[in-house]
């Protein structure tokens, strides 16, 4: 075990403290997607946190015993929540995942080059955008029919291809709101905000945030989209990529200083997190940093938050005779955002809201899961979605662009694709306030 | 273990229910108290046949063998301090019937004490029993170690609610015990010696627990006190009036300081004992009865007393006494949770020489508790990494243990003797009445393969060891 010392020390370091601070309880093991569809304690919160401490101490090896558990997580940090003794389970997941990137790129393994790929690709913001408008093109000129025929996603990629039959319509790039200019409300000024576009949003997502945008104008919000912003970060956080996270940080707190509004508004409740956790990223900064992070997460706001406090909203017609909702795992563990979005769709003319059972365990997204660990990925969507059939609602409602694609593949797997649909808060707002 | 004994006991579960794995062997090496114990490998049954089968294996090998629940056990109980198997009963929870015509419920080991409460309650029956970690906790866990919870004093313990089981024996016979009839003195009691027999004297594989009907309305009140003696008083009046509350928790003042300090919410911080008091029943009588304990409670001379006159209310008193928790944790990351149990007389005294030991080994011991069953949970806040407090925490909890016995209590009201407190147990039970649970346990277990290193002390353990 002496090559892995270092790691070993560095994990010591980083999370031995924090680990000790778990009383064993098992308070979180209920709360816990991968305990309950794994049922072995190495994938509960408990069992990792122990583990954790296990190779800080140098018992277990940290790529061969820590590693897979560790990477089975979902982040949803839905065991935080039932923590009695608040244990930072964000950070102890954190430090492993930086500890074992670290100690797999030094060993040069070839096995995680699909997540260290997928890593680069999702945190590049221009790739991204380029992706988006090839998507577009690709939807748009019929080959996406072509490649549907000939199965080529589903040979590449089962999982991938599973996604890209669930992907929204991207709209053509010159709908993009404009950046760096201020799009004011239509009619009187209540609020100014800033508008995060997220990068997987931005990129495949377009016509959700132009909505976003429109909502807001609509409800008399004056918005300003910074220019230089950039992705939030969470991807590299929850992949071991410290360091990137913490450039990224900064860059946007430099992007979203540049024109002073009274909130930061996002559409997606897993960046929303990440934005509101800039002060813990930035620990190790100096005290000027930590101040601007503080400062920056205190502006933070999901946009449900923003638009309740507007209410009503203007609906021009009916909606669907049940709603129901699946919350982002981090709105709720994290931002702890649970009942603006609920508030908003019982505010909806002609709709009953009915609340899915355990709504608030995490539908095995979590940021990249679903690609990286399909399987168990799909055991976890499968038992959400019986509960989900039970609300017989015509609309799926969701507040992040990874629950709202896992959720359609829900509901494609679970044959209801005739019956529900699932759409992002935001567009079925917007559909029923006639914003196209 | 041999490999070929590993291979064979592979032969009998697929692999998603078997387990030898570092990582695996790590994570069911622990539970809520202390110890690292590895196993050297994790079976996950789902059928009584397949626990018969691995236990007559264990034998035959002479192979020690675990049971395990959700490992929230606070003695130890479910750690393999001898390595061998450990049969993770947790995934055994496929039955959980209600028979709302006989009130009882039939259910798997496996399945979570929360989940028969809701059911219970669904259809306006009860099971009284709630080990605060019933959120987590299997139902076998309970029963085996016959953990209860705040309602003791009214309602019975867990022992009272059970009436029929199915039970693997130690040496891997399938029996059924007791039946689905609330009477019932067919033979010996062996539901009763197998409930809270620590895993030693069998598997649970299913019960038949009696359920009664659900109480109507509750009301709950928070009171402070000067002193434990006030509060005491207080209580025994109470009872004395012919008020039988379904709870009476109460905390001490560096557990009311420690509360305040997480969160403050106007708690007295100078009270020395703090007391919430629920009763059940209909709206009329819970109504009446909360008017007597309100004042009873000035009477005794109370600093305050606060009713609560609706749910959002309720919740807020009972917040108090659920953040002692998290509020304990600041003071250290290492908790040590004791059940020393004594006659509800004893109470003030008890609290009195709670406050001397916390002294004498300048620790900080805050303790809250069942006041009604005299259930008192006298936690040490340490860190488990500084061995030279450690060694104070080890006298302390002896001298809690002495006390609790030398005041005509117990070792344990309701988390076991498991590892921690075995080498006290002569000292309540006397070297005949320890001899005759070992010629109990021989009996049923001649190979000593079932939970060996429990209950009993092994040679020269005299005290207990944290360290």
């Amino acid at each position: 075990m002496t090559n892995t010392q270092p790691h070993t020390s560095k994990l010591h370091e980083l999370a031995y403290d924090a680990t000790n601070q778990c009383i064993q309880c098992g308070y979180c093991l209920p709360s816990c997607p991968t305990y309950i569809s794994m049922g072995q304690e190495s994938a509960s919160p408990r069992g990792r946190i122990n583990l954790v401490k296990a190779a800080a101490e140098g018992k277990i090896d940290v790529t061969k015993d820590l590693a897979e558990p560790i990477d089975l997580c979902l982040g949803c940090r839905a065991c935080e929540t039932a923590c009695p003794v608040n244990v930072p389970y964000a950070h102890i997941l954190e430090s492993a995942k930086e500890v074992i990137t670290e100690n797999e790129q030094e060993a040069g393994k070839t096995a995680k080059i699909k997540r260290l790929t997928l890593q680069h690709v999702f945190t590049n913001s221009n790739l991204m955008r380029m992706g988006g408008n090839f998507i577009w093109l690709y939807q748009v000129t019929g080959v996406q029919k072509v490649a549907a025929k000939m199965g080529l996603l589903d040979k590449f990629s089962p999982a991938m291809a599973a996604l890209e039959h669930v992907m929204p319509t991207v709209e053509r790039p010159g709908k993009r709101p404009t950046r760096g200019t201020w799009l004011r409300a239509y009619g009187t000024t209540t609020a100014t905000v800033s508008f995060f576009t997220g990068c997987i949003s931005d990129a495949v997502m377009n016509k959700t945030n132009r909505r976003s945008v429109e909502l807001l104008r609509t409800v008399g919000c004056d918005v300003y989209i910074p220019k230089t912003q950039n992705c939030c970060g969470a991807l590299h956080s929850h992949q071991g990529d410290h360091k990137t996270a913490v450039t990224l940080a900064k860059e946007n707190i430099e992007a979203f200083e540049e024109v002073q509004t009274d909130y930061i508004v996002n559409n997606a409740g897993g960046c929303g997190a990440s934005l509101q956790e800039y002060e813990h990223l930035l620990t190790n900064e100096d005290s000027n940093w930590q101040k601007r992070a503080r400062l920056f997460s205190a502006r933070n706001k999901d946009i449900s938050e923003i638009l309740v406090d507007c209410s009503p909203l203007p609906f021009k017609k009916n909606g669907p005779a049940v709603v129901t909702y699946q919350p982002s795992c981090h709105l709720t563990n994290v931002q702890k955002v649970t009942e603006a979005p609920r508030q908003l769709l019982k505010q909806i003319p002609g709709t009953q809201f009915v609340e899915m059972g355990q709504s608030d365990t995490c539908c095995a997204s979590g940021g990249i899961y679903n690609l990286l660990h399909h399987e168990e990925a799909n055991k976890i969507l499968d038992h959400k979605m019986d509960f989900a059939r039970a609300t017989k609602a015509q609309v799926m409602i969701m507040s992040n662009p990874g629950c709202l694609l896992q959720m359609r593949l829900g509901i494609k797997r679970a044959g209801l694709d005739e019956e529900m649909e699932g759409m992002h808060l935001v567009d079925l707002l917007a559909e029923l306030c006639d914003i196209p | 273990m041999e490999n070929w004994q590993i291979e064979q006991l592979h032969t009998l579960f697929p692999s998603e229910r078997f387990f030898t794995s570092t990582a695996d062997l790590y994570s069911y090496s622990f539970d809520a108290s202390f110890g690292e114990y590895i196993p050297e490998v994790i079976c996950q049954p789902l059928h009584v046949e397949e626990i018969s089968t691995v236990v007559k294996k264990a034998n035959e090998w002479k192979v020690p063998i675990y049971p395990r629940g959700s490992a929230t056990s606070l003695s130890g109980g479910p750690l393999p301090v001898k390595g061998g198997i450990v049969l993770d009963m947790s995934q055994m929870k496929d039955t959980l019937t209600i028979d709302q015509e006989n009130m009882i419920a039939t259910v798997s080991p496996g399945v979570l004490t929360a989940d028969i409460h809701r059911a219970a309650e669904e259809v306006g029956l009860f099971y009284p029993p709630d080990p605060s970690s019933a959120l987590i906790s299997t139902i076998g866990g309970n029963l085996l170690e016959n953990s209860s919870g705040p309602k003791g004093l009214k309602y019975g313990t867990t022992k009272e609610y059970v009436i029929g089981l199915e039970v693997v024996t130690p040496t891997g016979e399938i029996v059924k015990t007791g039946g689905k009839t609330v009477k019932n003195v067919t033979g010996f009691d062996l539901t009763r010696l197998i409930v809270g027999s620590e895993g030693l004297l069998g598997i649970v594989t299913e019960a038949t627990l009696r359920l009664i009907p659900k109480p109507q309305a509750q009301k709950t009140l928070l009171a402070t006190f000067h002193s434990p003696v006030d509060c005491g008083k207080a209580i025994t009046e109470v009872l004395r009036h012919g008020v039988l509350p379904a709870a009476m928790e109460l905390m001490d003042n560096a557990c009311i300081r420690a509360v305040e300090h997480f969160q403050p919410s106007g708690l007295p911080i100078d009270a020395g004992a703090l007391l919430i008091l629920e009763v059940d029943g209909t709206d009329v009588s819970t109504e009446n009865e909360i008017g007597h304990c309100q004042t009873i409670c000035e009477h005794a001379g109370a600093i305050s007393v606060q009713v609560a006159n609706n749910e959002e209310e309720r919740a807020a008193i009972w917040k108090a006494r659920k953040m002692v928790s998290p509020a304990v944790t600041e003071l250290g990351p290492t908790k040590i949770s004791e059940d020393a149990t004594v006659p509800r007389g004893k109470i003030p005294e008890m609290m009195e020489r709670l406050q001397e030991i916390r002294e004498r080994y300048q620790l900080n011991l805050v303790v809250f508790g069942h006041a009604g069953d005299g259930n008192l949970h006298p936690n040490i806040i340490t860190d488990k990494r500084n061995t030279e407090e450690m060694k104070r925490v080890e006298d302390a909890v002896s001298d809690i243990f002495e006390t609790a016995v030398e005041l005509g209590g117990t070792l344990s009201g309701e988390h076991g003797i498991g590892l921690l407190k075995a080498p006290y147990l002569e000292m309540e039970y006397g070297t005949a009445g320890v001899n005759l649970m070992k010629s109990i346990k021989h009996a049923w277990d001649p190979n000593h393969v079932l939970n060996p290193g429990k209950m009993f002390a092994e040679e020269g353990q005299t005290k207990v060891v944290l360290t």
